[in-house]
C-alpha cells in the first residue's frame, strides 16, 4: 500500500526534486526506512549513524505531530497524508546536513558534558542549540532567568530587546543585574553578565523599544521569540508578529504570586489572542509596579520559558503547545488548561482579519484615538506645590489615592481617601461628582487613568495630581520614605 | 446544580476566595455562572469582556453549557514580567 510522502523543499535534491513521494508501509517507521531506501542520499538527513531518528526530524501524519502518535509506530493508510517539517529551530537544521551544523570547541565539550550524555541532547543537540537563536523581549523579571539559562545552555545566538535602566527596586528579581549595576542600561549588565556566565554565546542587544515598526525586522533572524515583557500592548504586538513570522512564542506571564506559561505561535498550536483575544480595559490590571510581585516567581515562570524554549530547538519533549499552564506561589500548585486554536481567531484563525502589525497602544485603549479628547486628563495636571498651597489655604479639595492599600502604607497624603483604580469602577458613588478632586497614585500614570474615568462619567471638576506620590515627596514633604 | 468555580489572579482577591461552590440552574451556560457572581461580587463585573474560562479545565466559550459537579475556571489576563 502506498501513502503520499510530502518532503519539504531543502530535502528535494535528494528526491530527485519530487515534492511528494509515494512510499510502501503500515507504519511511520516503515515508510521512513523504505524512503531512505529509495533515496539513499536522504538517509543522513533524517536518521543519525546509529539509525535513530534525529531529534530535530519532525514527522506529522494528517497534521498531527507523531511524538504524541504512537511515534514510529504510528500506523498509515493509503489516504494518509505524511510530512516531513524541519524542527522549528537551529533555524533548518533537519534539512541541513548535520556536518553543516556548527563543531563545539573543546571547551564547550566539556562546558556540555552534563547536555552531551543526555540521549534528548547528545552532540547533534547541542550543536544545534549552538546554531539557535533566540530573541528575549525584555530584560527584567522573566528575562532575567531566561536569559541565564538560555546562556548556560550554550544556545548559540541570544537576542534582548530592553530600553530601562537598573533601578534598586529591579534588583528583588531582575538577577541579570547586580547593585553595582544601579543606573546603567540593563543591555549593558546582561550583556557583562551573560558573558561571565558563558563567553561562547553570542549576545546582541536591541536598545529599543519593541513597536509595530520594528517587530518584523528584529524577529525575522531569531528561531524562538521569548516573550517577557510586562504590559498588555507588548504582549498582543509579539503574539502578532510571531503568528505573521510562524516564529513559536515561549510565553510568561506574572501576577502577584501567580504565573502563566504557555508555548503560542506554532505551526498548528493556539496563540495568545485564542485565550485572550480582548485586551482588558486599561487600569484594570495592576502591573508589577502596581501591583507588587513575589521576587521568585518570575524565577521560576522565566525558567519554564527557557525549558521550553530548549525543548523546541532539541524538537525534545512535550512541549507547552494547545496547554496553558497557571502557577500558584502561595498555595504551591501547578494547574494546566488545555487549548484549542481557535478557527474565528482573529490573526491565527481560518480568516484572519489582523494581516500586518497596528497601534497596539490603541488596541489596548493605552493612547485613546486621537479626536476623543481623553488627552485632557494627561494636560490638566497639578503640580505638587499647588496643590500644597491650595490645601493650606483650606480649600475643599479631596486628593483621592487610586493606589493600592499597601503602598498606601508606605506614605500619603494626609487627609487623602483611597480608593484603588480597580475599585473605582463600583466605589465613584462615594465621591461627590461636583467636588474638586484631585487624583493622586505613584507617580501619575494611574491616577491619569482615574481621572480621564471620572470625567468621563460625569464629574466636573477633577485634575491628576503630577508626579503622584514622588512628586509630592520631592516637592512639598521629603520627611516621607520613597518606594 | 451545583458547580464549583474557579478563580484566579485578580477575581480571586476581589471575590476574596479561589473555590466557591455555587448553585446555579440546570442547563445553564458559562456566563449565567459568570453573571450571577458578578450580581453577588460587582467589583469583578469589569473583567467579563477580557477574561477568559475553561470549564474541567478545557479552555470554554461563555457559551458552553455546564454539567451538575463541573468545575468553572475564570482567568483573568495578567501582563506582569
Amino acid at each position: 500500500m502506498a501513502v503520499k510522502v510530502h518532503i519539504p523543499t531543502p530535502l528535494r535534491p535528494f528526491t530527485d526534486k519530487l515534492d511528494v513521494v509515494d512510499v510502501e508501509g503500515a507504519t511511520v517507521g516503515e515508510l521512513l526506512t523504505n524512503l531512505t531506501t529509495k533515496f539513499s542520499g536522504l538517509r543522513q538527513h533524517l536518521f543519525t549513524p546509529e539509525g535513530r531518528m534525529r531529534s530535530f526530524v519532525n514527522v506529522y501524519v494528517n497534521d498531527e505531530d507523531i511524538r504524541y502518535l504512537q511515534k514510529d509506530q504510528t500506523p498509515v493508510k493509503a489516504d494518509d497524508s505524511v510530512s516531513i517539517i524541519p524542527s522549528v529551530a537551529g533555524g533548518s537544521s533537519a534539512t541541513v546536513a548535520p556536518t553543516a551544523l556548527p563543531q563545539l570547541s573543546g571547551d564547550e565539550v566539556q562546558r556540555y558534558s552534563r547536555h552531551l550524555i543526555l540521549p534528548e541532547v547528545g552532540m547533534d543537540g547541542q550543536r544545534t542549540l549552538k546554531a539557535a537563536k533566540v530573541l528575549c523581549i525584555g530584560a527584567g523579571g522573566l528575562g532575567s532567568p531566561a536569559a541565564m539559562y538560555l546562556a548556560a545552555a550554550g544556545v548559540g545566538t541570544l537576542g534582548i530587546v530592553d530600553f530601562d535602566v537598573v533601578d534598586t527596586s529591579n534588583l528583588q528579581r531582575q538577577i541579570l543585574h547586580g547593585t553595582p549595576d544601579i543606573g546603567r542600561p540593563k543591555l549593558e549588565s546582561a550583556k557583562d553578565r551573560l558573558f561571565s556566565l558563558n563567553p561562547n554565546v553570542h549576545v546582541e542587544t536591541y536598545e529599543t523599544a519593541l513597536s509595530s515598526e520594528n517587530a518584523l525586522r528584529l524577529f525575522e533572524p531569531y528561531d524562538v521569540i521569548l516573550d517577557g515583557t510586562d504590559n498588555f500592548p507588548t504582549r498582543y504586538l509579539v503574539n502578532d508578529a510571531c503568528v505573521l513570522l510562524a516564529k513559536p512564542n515561549a510565553y510568561g506571564s506574572i501576577f502577584r504570586f501567580e504565573g502563566q506559561a504557555s508555548v503560542f505561535a506554532t505551526k498548528n498550536g493556539p496563540c495568545y489572542r485564542c485565550l485572550y483575544p480582548e485586551p482588558p480595559p486599561p487600569g484594570l490590571v495592576p502591573s508589577c509596579a502596581e501591583g507588587g510581585v513575589l521576587g521568585v516567581l518570575p524565577g521560576i515562570i522565566g525558567t519554564i520559558q527557557a525549558t521550553e524554549t530548549i525543548k523546541l530547538i532539541l524538537g525534545a519533549g512535550e512541549p507547552l503547545i494547545g496547554r496553558f499552564l497557571i502557577y500558584d506561589a502561595l498555595r504551591m500548585r501547578f494547574r494546566e488548561l488545555k487549548l484549542r486554536k481557535d478557527a474565528e481567531c482573529p490573526v491565527c484563525g481560518m480568516h484572519p482579519t489582523v494581516t500586518a502589525l497596528i497601534d497596539y497602544e490603541q488596541f489596548c485603549g493605552v493612547k485613546p484615538a486621537a479626536e476623543d479628547g481623553v488627552n485632557d486628563a494627561i494636560t490638566d495636571e497639578m503640580l505638587p506645590r499647588e496643590l500644597k498651597e491650595r490645601l493650606d489655604r483650606g480649600e475643599a479639595i479631596v486628593v483621592v489615592d487610586v493606589r493600592e492599600p499597601q503602598e498606601y502604607q508606605i506614605n500619603r497624603i494626609a487627609g487623602s481617601t483611597l480608593i484603588p483604580l480597580g475599585e473605582l469602577p463600583q466605589r465613584f458613588g462615594e465621591l461627590d461628582a461636583n467636588a474638586a478632586i484631585v487624583c493622586q497614585c505613584k507617580s501619575g500614570v494611574r491616577s491619569a487613568k482615574a481621572t480621564g474615568f471620572l470625567r468621563s462619567i460625569g464629574f466636573k471638576n477633577v485634575r491628576n495630581l503630577a508626579g503622584g506620590i514622588l512628586g509630592w515627596i520631592d516637592q512639598v514633604d521629603p520627611s516621607q520614605p520613597k518606594y | 446544580m451545583r458547580v464549583t468555580v474557579r478563580l484566579f489572579a485578580r477575581l480571586r482577591e476581589l471575590v476574596g476566595a479561589g473555590e466557591l461552590s455555587r448553585n446555579v440552574a440546570a442547563g445553564a451556560v458559562v456566563a449565567v455562572v459568570w453573571d450571577d457572581l458578578a450580581r453577588e461580587y460587582p467589583a469583578i463585573s469589569p473583567y467579563a469582556g477580557s477574561m477568559s474560562c475553561a470549564v474541567n479545565a478545557e479552555y470554554a466559550r461563555m457559551t458552553t453549557v455546564v454539567d451538575e459537579d463541573d468545575e468553572v475556571a475564570f482567568l483573568p489576563p495578567v501582563s506582569g514580567g
